[in-house]
């Protein structure tokens, strides 16, 4: 008894576990696709950073927090978040290279390449990152946080 | 294709007024969800499959959310009150609502000819001059590069707002009496700060 009760406070059951141990690369993977391919093919860096937070949201369900959080922890992604802001401002920044802000001051390259379109890829990149970091970092805050502090507060009523 | 798009706008309003009739937290989030994919089915056939892409991902987002949300919350129904004065409002707000709607629809272009001639330089120069064979994102990141910033700006701030307000613990305090650890809370941390709670309480939905 002390063993399912165990079992059960990291997560959801061995079906659900097995099923997210084997569709979890493939997720990432998709996301990591969408994301870098974004200025070839449909999507972009908000569509595949969104993927990725499922990515890790979908652990975070099935295996509970504590895995979920060794994969990146709260402080992780706010750090995440804020250096992919970083990075796509300190782009736009570069632009004064070329002569204004944003402007595309890399090679432009050959159409349906996937190294191509100058600074377009490396700002997708950079909102991956934070969309995921930010995202993922949301749900941390809304699912768990959330429940602590509804139970604080309950308590503080009570008192 | 009009007729699928108007059978798709029809469920969409159908599962709306359900989310916003029916009595279960939990029914109404799901309606909503019905809202959410059923418009990225029409995005997509309305040929923007960037936009349905997002649109599904964030929903589903969304939905896990909201359920996980509304889950742990108790799940009572508010009691209707029959108050005319609101009703009578809303009538008047929605007839005006209708006449303005059929003043500002009736001027604008047909469906499918945009009103911004701009749009037009976009799709004819935009592979050349970008080199981005994605014109969506031509536009996103290149021409349109100070939107993406301040969409970005937005996410950034709104984030940090929730961290602030979620959060409502502050900093660890230098006397160990005050240590309080910041964010998430162990279970042992959990006994020692605030008493028993119940064990299943973790960050997992535990299987229900």
């Amino acid at each position: 008894m002390d063993q399912l009760a165990a079992d059960k406070s990291k997560g959801m059951t061995v079906i659900v576990k097995t099923v997210v141990r084997f569709v979890i690369g493939i997720i990432v993977m998709f996301g990591a696709y969408i994301v870098a391919y974004g200025h070839i093919t449909p999507g972009g860096g908000f569509a595949g950073g969104v993927i990725l937070a499922c990515g890790y949201i979908i652990l975070t369900l099935a295996f509970g927090r504590e895995l979920a959080l060794s994969k990146l922890s709260d402080t992780g992604a706010s750090i995440l978040d804020n250096t992919g802001a970083l990075v796509f401002a300190s782009i736009a920044l570069l632009g004064y290279i070329g002569g204004a802000f944003f402007m595309n001051f890399i090679d432009h390259g050959t159409l349906f390449h996937l190294f191509s379109a100058g600074i377009i890829p490396l700002c997708n990149v950079a909102i991956g990152i934070k969309v995921t970091a930010s995202l993922f970092a949301i749900f941390i805050a809304l699912s768990i946080f959330g429940r602590f502090i509804s139970k604080i507060v309950e308590e503080e009523e009570e008192e | 294709m009009d007729l699928y798009l108007l059978i798709l706008l029809i469920f969409m309003i159908i599962g709306s007024i359900i989310a916003i009739e029916t009595k279960k937290l939990l029914s109404s989030v799901i309606s909503v969800g019905v809202v959410g994919f059923s418009l990225s089915i029409a995005f997509l056939m309305l040929k923007a499959p960037d936009i349905a892409i997002t649109q599904i991902v964030v929903e589903i987002l969304i939905l896990v959310v909201l359920i996980r949300a509304t889950i742990s919350t108790d799940n009572t129904a508010i009691e209707k009150h029959w108050d005319t004065f609101s009703f009578v409002s809303s009538l008047i707000f929605f007839g005006l609502f209708l006449v303005f709607a059929f003043l500002a629809v009736h001027d604008l272009n047909h469906f499918g000819h945009p009103l911004l001639t701009v749009s037009k330089r976009y799709l004819a120069e935009g592979p050349k001059e970008t080199h981005a064979a994605n014109i969506v994102t031509s536009i996103l990141l290149d021409y349109r590069g100070y939107d993406t910033l301040g969409e970005a700006t937005v996410l950034f701030t709104s984030i940090v707002g929730a961290f602030v307000i979620l959060r409502r613990r502050g900093r660890k305090k230098k006397s160990d009496q005050d240590m309080e650890k910041v964010g998430i809370l162990q279970d042992e941390d959990i006994k020692k700060n605030f008493g028993e709670i119940e064990g299943d309480d973790d960050g997992s939905t535990g299987g229900r």
